[in-house]
Formats: C-alpha cells, sequence, structure tokens
C-alpha cells in the first residue's frame, strides 16, 4: 500500500531517484569500525576538566561561598562563579524576542532547582575536580519551595523567579495563550452530552547514551574552538556569545555526529561556560555530564496538565471543546514558553470543532528545568485528545474509528487558530489503518476523502 | 590526588593493607569503580588479592565452597552447579556476569544483589580471616565488616528442592523490582518439612521471610496449600523505593509473585 | 602525581602506557592510546557502549581499571577489520541498517563478536540474551538482531 499513488496521485511525481530506493546511510561504515567521531573523541595535551557545584536545595538563598579550601587543592587550576559570567543572566529563545532573560549561568543570591549550577571548578584530572568540588562550601537559607502547577498559580505561593514577577509566563496575550474560536458556550448549550476529564503525565528524560559536553580548545588567537554534541550548533554560538559578551566571530563551533538527542541537547549549557574557562585559563577544557547528571540535571520533557471539555452529540459530531494546558516550566524557561504555545494551536487535535476555547499556561515551579523533546507541547496533548475521543465514542455508543471520520479535519476546513487546512490526509490514513488493522467502518466512510466536492 | 590500587599475593596481606582509612577492597569492580566514577572521593586507595584460593570452586561431599572471587558467568557455567545456575544468569548481563563476584554480590545494595538473596535461602556460610558467620549474621553487620570474604560455602541443593525467581521489568536484563529464593524440603507425601525464603529488595539487603516459611510446614504445594504463607510474606519487610518500583508496589506484588514461586 | 606503567595487546599489537593510578581501561584506551572504538555512555556498567574482550571474555572497560590488564590481549571494534576488509558482523550491521546514532555500535559487536565466537550458530533468544547489556536509545533492537543473525549464517556459509 502506497498512499501516495493510490490518494495522492495527482499531487505527487514519480520518476524520483532517491526517494523509495534502499540507499546505504552515510554514516554507517564509520559507526561500524568505531571511526565515526563524536566530540569527546578528541583529546587535546593539558585539557583541564570540569566538574559543577550544584544545588542540594530546590529553592534557597545564597548567604555566602567560599571557594579557599577548593582553590588550595591539589590540580585545580580556575574556579568560577557567577561574578566571572559576562553577562550571567540570559534566556535561550531572546534568539526570537521570547524574554525576559531568567537563568544564571552560574546560581547569584539563588538556587531555584535542586541541582542547579552554582561554582565550577577546573583541574588537571577529572578526579582532582571532584575532590575539590566537594571542598566548595556553600551556605543556604532554605527557601519554601512549590512542585505542583496548581499550587504555583494560587495566590501566595512561593515565588519560584523573580525575573518573571509571577509564577506564569507573561504572554502579549496576558497569562495564557489563547485560541477562541465560535461561542463554546452555545455549543455546550447545544450539546447532547458533556464530557470533561483531565489528563496529566510526568517530566520525561530522554536517557540519551552519550551524555551532554562540549570540548574547547583556545586557538591561541583569542578564537575558540568548541566541539559539542548540541543539536543547535547556530543557536549555541550566538547564546554563546551573548552570555560571553564575545563576538560570534571568535566562536568556532564543531558539531557532528551525536551520539543520541531526541531533543535533548538542544539547551544552551555546557558551551558558554566551557568556552569561559577556556579564556579565562588559556588551555583545552572539557565540560561532559556524568550520566547521574544526564538523568538529573539535563532538561526532561515537561510535565503537563491537560484539562478538556468537549459537547458531543447523539450522531457523533462534537460541537464544543474546551482545553485548559499547563506546561511545566520547572524554574526556568528554556523552551517551555514556545512548547506551551505550540499546544495551544494543537489542541484541537485533527478534528473540525465549530466552537473550541483555548488556554495554555507555561507554569513556573521549583523542578528541573524542562524543554525541548520529540513534539514537545503536543506529544502529552495528543495522548490526552486521543484517550478523550475514546471516551465520548463510548459515551455516545459509537464506534471509536467511525466517530473519528465523522469528526476528521478535510481539506478547506477552518481550524481553531484561524488557518485553513490544507493537505490533510487523515480521512486516507484511517481508511488505509481501517484495513491494514482489520477493523471494519461503515462503506458511507471508505466513500470519504480528504478532499471535499466543488473545493 | 589519584587512586591507588595495591595488589597482594595473599589475602592476609591484602587485609592488612586494607586497615588504612579510605581503601576498599576491589573485586570485579562493578561496586567500588562505580563509585569512584561517579565521584565517590571518600575512596583513596584500592585493595585487591590474587590469592588462586578466592577464585576456587570445591565440591566435595554434598557441599559446595566457592571463592569469593568467583563470577557469576564462572558458577552459571559451572557442571555441578546446574541447581543455582538460573540465579548467577540473573545478575546483569553478559560482561557484568564476567566482572561481578560472590564476594561483591554479599555488598550490593538492593536493587542489587540477587545472588546473596540465594546464598541467604541456601543458608550459607561467610569465611573470612576472622572467621565464619552464617551468612544472615554477615549481611546484617556487612556495613562494619573490615575483613575481605575468602568464601562461602553451602549444602549443594537438589535442582528440584531450590526455586529462584527474578522479577524485572525489562527482558531478559533487567534491575529487580524483587527477586525470591526458596529452599523447600518435601516429605514423601508432598508436605512441606522445610523451607527457607530470601526476598530481595524487600529490605536495604536479602531478608529471609520467617513467617511464610512457618507457614509453609506441613503444607501442600497447592493454592489452599500455601495462601498462609502468601498471606504473611510481607511481614518484617520494609522495601525499597526506587526508579524501577515504589515500596507499595513492591509490597503489593510480592505475594502475588511468591505464589507464581511456589505453584511452578 | 603517581603513574603506573600498564602493558597489553591491544588488536594484535603490543601497548605500553603510563596512566595516573586508578585509570579505567576505557580512559587509558581512548584517552592514552588512542582508540576511542569504546564510548562512556554511563561509566556505571549500565549501557554496555564501553564493551570490549579481554582474553576472550566480554568485559566493561568502564569498570575495569588499566592496571589490571597487564599481559591481557584486548580486542576492540577498531581492530575487527583487516586490511580494510570489514568483519562479517561490521558488514551485516552496515547492510541491516543496525546503527542509527552510532553510539552504541562498537559495544553492539563485540557483545556479538563473543558469542559468535562460542556459539556460531546463536538463536533469536541467544541473541537477545548476548546483547542484553547493551542499551540502544534509538531503539533499533530488531535490526541489530537481525543483523547478528545474518553474520552468523554468512560465517557458518564460509565454514560449509
Amino acid at each position: 500500500m502506497e498512499l501516495r499513488k493510490s490518494y495522492f496521485a495527482d499531487q505527487r511525481k514519480d520518476g524520483l531517484h532517491e526517494i523509495g530506493q534502499g540507499r546505504p546511510r552515510l554514516d554507517s561504515p564509520g559507526h561500524v569500525m568505531g571511526k565515526t567521531a563524536y566530540f569527546a573523541d578528541r583529546n587535546f595535551p593539558g585539557m583541564l576538566h570540569l566538574k559543577m557545584v550544584r544545588s542540594p536545595h530546590h529553592h534557597a538563598r545564597i548567604r555566602s561561598i567560599d571557594t579557599s579550601e577548593a582553590e588550595k587543592h591539589p590540580g585545580v587550576v580556575k574556579i568560577l562563579t557567577a561574578k566571572d559570567v559576562p553577562h550571567n543572566v540570559y534566556t535561550i529563545l531572546i534568539l526570537i524576542q521570547i524574554g525576559p532573560e531568567d537563568e544564571t549561568v552560574l546560581a547569584d543570591g539563588k538556587v531555584r532547582w535542586k541541582g542547579e549550577a552554582v561554582v565550577a571548578v577546573l583541574a588537571e584530572t577529572e578526579r582532582a575536580a571532584q575532590e575539590a568540588a566537594a571542598k566548595v562550601k556553600v551556605n543556604y537559607e532554605v527557601l519554601p519551595a512549590v512542585f505542583d502547577m496548581e499550587e504555583a498559580l494560587k495566590p501566595g505561593a512561593p515565588l519560584v523567579n523573580e525575573y518573571h514577577g509571577q509564577n506564569y509566563y507573561l504572554y502579549d496575550s496576558g497569562e495564557c495563550r489563547k485560541v477562541r474560536f465560535g461561542d463554546v458556550e452555545a455549543g455546550f448549550a447545544e450539546a447532547d452530552h458533556i464530557l470533561e476529564q483531565s489528563y496529566q503525565s510526568s517530566p520525561i528524560e530522554h536517557a540519551p547514551t552519550e551524555t551532554t559536553g562540549c570540548v574547547v580548545v583556545p586557538e591561541g588567537n583569542d578564537r575558540f574552538t568548541c566541539y559539542t554534541n548540541t543539536q543547535a550548533m547556530f543557536f549555541t554560538l550566538d547564546n554563546a556569545s551573548i552570555i560571553l559578551q564575545m563576538p560570534g566571530s571568535k566562536l568556532h563551533f564543531v558539531g557532528g555526529t551525536v551520539g543520541g538527542g531526541f531533543g535533548g541537547k538542544v539547551d544552551v549549557i555546557v558551551e558558554p561556560i566551557a568556552i569561559l574557562g577556556a579564556k579565562l585559563t588559556g588551555r583545552p577544557v572539557c565540560f561532559i555530564y556524568s550520566r547521574e547528571e544526564e538523568m538529573q540535571i539535563s532538561s526532561p520533557r515537561a510535565a503537563e496538565k491537560v484539562v478538556i471539555k468537549d459537547g458531543v452529540m447523539k450522531d457523533g459530531r462534537i460541537v464544543a471543546r474546551k482545553v485548559t494546558g499547563y506546561t511545566d516550566a520547572g524554574a526556568y524557561s528554556r523552551h517551555s514558553p514556545y512548547g506551551a504555545q505550540k499546544g495551544a494551536a494543537h489542541y484541537p487535535g485533527p478534528y473540525t470543532i465549530p466552537n473550541v476555547w483555548i488556554d495554555t499556561y507555561c507554569v513556573y515551579t521549583n523542578r528541573t528545568p524542562s524543554s525541548a523533546m520529540r513534539g514537545f507541547g503536543v506529544t502529552i496533548g495528543d495522548f490526552a485528545l486521543e484517550v478523550q475521543m475514546d471516551k465520548l465514542a463510548r459515551l455516545i455508543g459509537m464506534d471509536p474509528l467511525e466517530f473519528r471520520f465523522i469528526n476528521a479535519y478535510r481539506d478547506g476546513d477552518m481550524k481553531a487558530h484561524h488557518q485553513p487546512t490544507e493537505g490533510a490526509a487523515l480521512i486516507e490514513c484511517m481508511q488505509e489503518a481501517s484495513r491494514a488493522a482489520n477493523w471494519p467502518v461503515a462503506e458511507k466512510y471508505m466513500a470519504m476523502s480528504s478532499y471535499k466536492k466543488g473545493a | 590526588m589519584a587512586l591507588a590500587l595495591q595488589t597482594f599475593p595473599t589475602v592476609r596481606d591484602a587485609n592488612a593493607a586494607l586497615k588504612a582509612s579510605g581503601t576498599r577492597y576491589l573485586g570485579g569492580g562493578t561496586l567500588v569503580v562505580r563509585a569512584t566514577n561517579e565521584g565517590d572521593v571518600s575512596v583513596t586507595s584500592l585493595v585487591r588479592s590474587t590469592d588462586p584460593s578466592l577464585s576456587a570452586i570445591e565440591i566435595a561431599g554434598g557441599k559446595a565452597r566457592i571463592g569469593a572471587s568467583v563470577t557469576m558467568a564462572a558458577i552459571a557455567r559451572h557442571p555441578q552447579l546446574g541447581a543455582i545456575a538460573k540465579a548467577a544468569r540473573a545478575v546483569g548481563g553478559p560482561a557484568i556476569r564476567n566482572m561481578a563476584t560472590v564476594g561483591g554480590n554479599l555488598f550490593a545494595p538492593a536493587p542489587y544483589g540477587d545472588f546473596a538473596v540465594t546464598l541467604l535461602a541456601l543458608d550459607a556460610t561467610v569465611s573470612t580471616d576472622d572467621g565464619e558467620l552464617p551468612i544472615g549474621d554477615f549481611l546484617a553487620k556487612r556495613d562494619d565488616n573490615h575483613a575481605i570474604v575468602n568464601s562461602v560455602s553451602f549444602a549443594l541443593p537438589k535442582a528440584e528442592s531450590f526455586r529462584f525467581l527474578k522479577v524485572s521489568r525489562v527482558k531478559p536484563k533487567g534491575v529487580s523490582v524483587l527477586s525470591i529464593a526458596a529452599a523447600l524440603e518435601q516429605a514423601g507425601d508432598g508436605a512441606i518439612s522445610s523451607a527457607r525464603i530470601a526476598l530481595g529488595c524487600m529490605a536495604d539487603r536479602p531478608m529471609r521471610a520467617r513467617a511464610a516459611e512457618k507457614a509453609l510446614i506441613g503444607k501442600r504445594l497447592d493454592r489452599d496449600g500455601i495462601a498462609a504463607a502468601l498471606a504473611s510474606a510481607g511481614e518484617g519487610t520494609s522495601p525499597i523505593t526506587d526508579p524501577i518500583a515504589s515500596a507499595w508496589y513492591r509490597a503489593e506484588v510480592l505475594p502475588v509473585h511468591l505464589g507464581r514461586l511456589l505453584l511452578t | 602525581m603517581a603513574k603506573v606503567p600498564v602493558q597489553f595487546t591491544l588488536n594484535g599489537r603490543e601497548k605500553a602506557e603510563f596512566v595516573e593510578g586508578g585509570t579505567t581501561l576505557l580512559h587509558a584506551l581512548r584517552d592514552k592510546i588512542g582508540d576511542t572504538s569504546p564510548k562512556g555512555g554511563c561509566h556505571q556498567g549500565t549501557c554496555g557502549a564501553c564493551s570490549v574482550i579481554i582474553d576472550g571474555e566480554l568485559k566493561l572497560s568502564c569498570l575495569t581499571l588499566a592496571e589490571t590488564c597487564n599481559g591481557a590481549t584486548i580486542t576492540t571494534t577498531s581492530g575487527l577489520a583487516e586490511a580494510g576488509v570489514l568483519h562479517p558482523l561490521q558488514r551485516a550491521f552496515l547492510d541491516a541498517f543496525a546503527t542509527q546514532c552510532g553510539f552504541c555500535t562498537p559495544g553492539m559487536i563485540m557483545a556479538a563478536k563473543v558469542l559468535l565466537d562460542h556459539t556460531p550458530n546463536p538463536s533469536r533468544d541467544d541473541v537477545v540474551e548476548a546483547l542484553s547489556g547493551n542499551i540502544c536509545r534509538c531503539t533499533g533492537y530488531e535490526p541489530i538482531i537481525q543483523a547478528v543473525l545474518t553474520a552468523a549464517r554468512a560465517n557458518s556459509q564460509n565454514a560449509a
């Protein structure tokens, strides 16, 4: 079965030279011979190892930092604190004008999640860096912490991030991203049944086999080469340029094969501080997460809560859908304001519903900052929506696949966020799924098309 | 300060060197090198011994004596240790089994230490230069132990009287939700005459399910016969909570898995 | 700082180096000798990316101290191809699309090689068991299993 031939023959060209052909992967020979160069496969004479002293508390004020004992430890070359970072407060999406800057490279006066970077130790060996890190003394005043999104949004909740001033991201549209389409209350009034359900998920770690890291080499001309496994090369270069107050022309980023990313390597965490270390010591520096850091420190997929209220008719039409989505950004924004926004556009699902109301909130809590992961902002929403679709079908006693045919969006339908549908293939996909899974539906559904007559 | 490794030909010399503070014994490396890799700077020095007795497996008169450096792989492939091979194969993947030792398994914190669960059900004796201890006593005091384990010895069970089950979410190699080892003797009429049941992950180290053992005596291995044992299986347990399972979950599923083990 | 000598045979060649006390074989191979085919994925014995063959047995180089390998014979994935001709396992991995990010591949090939050295005609269960200590986070296990079975068939045909 090839959809492109059966359903879309007039839209697709055959005679392609590469697509549809079996081709060897270009990188495979290197992989099987163990010759592919990952960033950490480079070793440089005199390379220093960077280890981070991290917050043991979820939320605390830093009263004082004493690095004197650590500085005297054999093998220690340099110790960095917030005052060493030229532009310490940053946010990665500032590159696309999503502010304010809300995160510190090294904690300054306060920590907002357990594991936050406080002091960077650079030493001749990994062991010396670990030993010295254990000698850094940080005096904390522990503050009340909040871990639940609804708790965080209540009046009187501990303020997680002063750069925002409230525990949610303030969009230009206000406290949440909003989609308004039709009249949702009129839809509910007209509906035969109403079903309101809430769905929630935990953070998910990508757990790539290769941990996050970079190796930085000073080139002697005030220029630095950064070998990194970032999934976002120029994004990282530009943010490093801001944090280090160094023109991008001084930074040479070298990427290459990444040992698994899944979205977990798009944050800008290891590179700026490693470049700073290389600049201040004049030595090559490597900063590679341990497995424990990869699991506990790197951003996970955000925890989400999705509340869906639907009005449905006995004949199977969904006439109103109201969704409130909450995305747990953790203590800092990273990519989460964008993830929550994606959810707002996505939430009606691939269904045409005449009356839609959506609010999505990006919420700050004292949890590990979340960020990108495979379809972030929409994947958990899809889980919630499709479980909800099954529940609705059961409620009105209809086959769940036929119920989806009735509501499937088709070319020309106006989506809730006011973009017309084009290139929809949901009907055809479900027809094929019906055959492949031996889940028959009524003939009228098998005769449907994503193209509307006369469109 | 770099780690220093000292190698001694005899256990006695290694024991002497082990007295220095910050020193740990290096067996297969799966516990101590893992700790130093993760930044445990309290370990400053490692000691090992190449004493051949540590690598010996001796079987005579229905008794087995296994040197502390014997690996899980060596146990799994030994022709006369077939009855407990399943338990040795339950530890780690192939590479771990080529490294992990019997001695090390006695010190592995839950959820690890599945082979020590077996040794506990076999009522093994642990031998060090300080003397011999029943394994139950040894495990209870293991945090204060400062002598290298030389060997473990136990009466070899018949294949039909020893049962082992490791429950994991990933197969074939996964970390334990829990593990159960049972050494059961049955009279001619099928009634249980003696029972030793050991549990892994139901406390911070392997433990005996004494109430369940008692409840099995005189009973047959059928649904009714084991009911009292299953009902009391959780007595005295305090299961661990870790990323694999919560204490609540482990407590809930223990009787289910014990039942499956006893009825197969 | 105290350095200790290590000397072993790596992929048929004598190697001698001085390393810091407590250096793992993984670090010695990668940072001193320059064989970066074993990968450091976890340094805990969990992922299998650092797997090497020491005196015929599959071992984790991240948990093995280099100085305990004096006199040993060590094989890594970078030593399998002879005169540029891929080992049957490497050829099978290549042909079966059994690599994605490639980070687990050298460890997978080591685990598979030990299996085929001892069990030339493995069952599918044998292969799954042999690879069970190696994590592929891209979750491409099925092509990897198929590649090992294909390599075994190729070997037995060559032997026949």
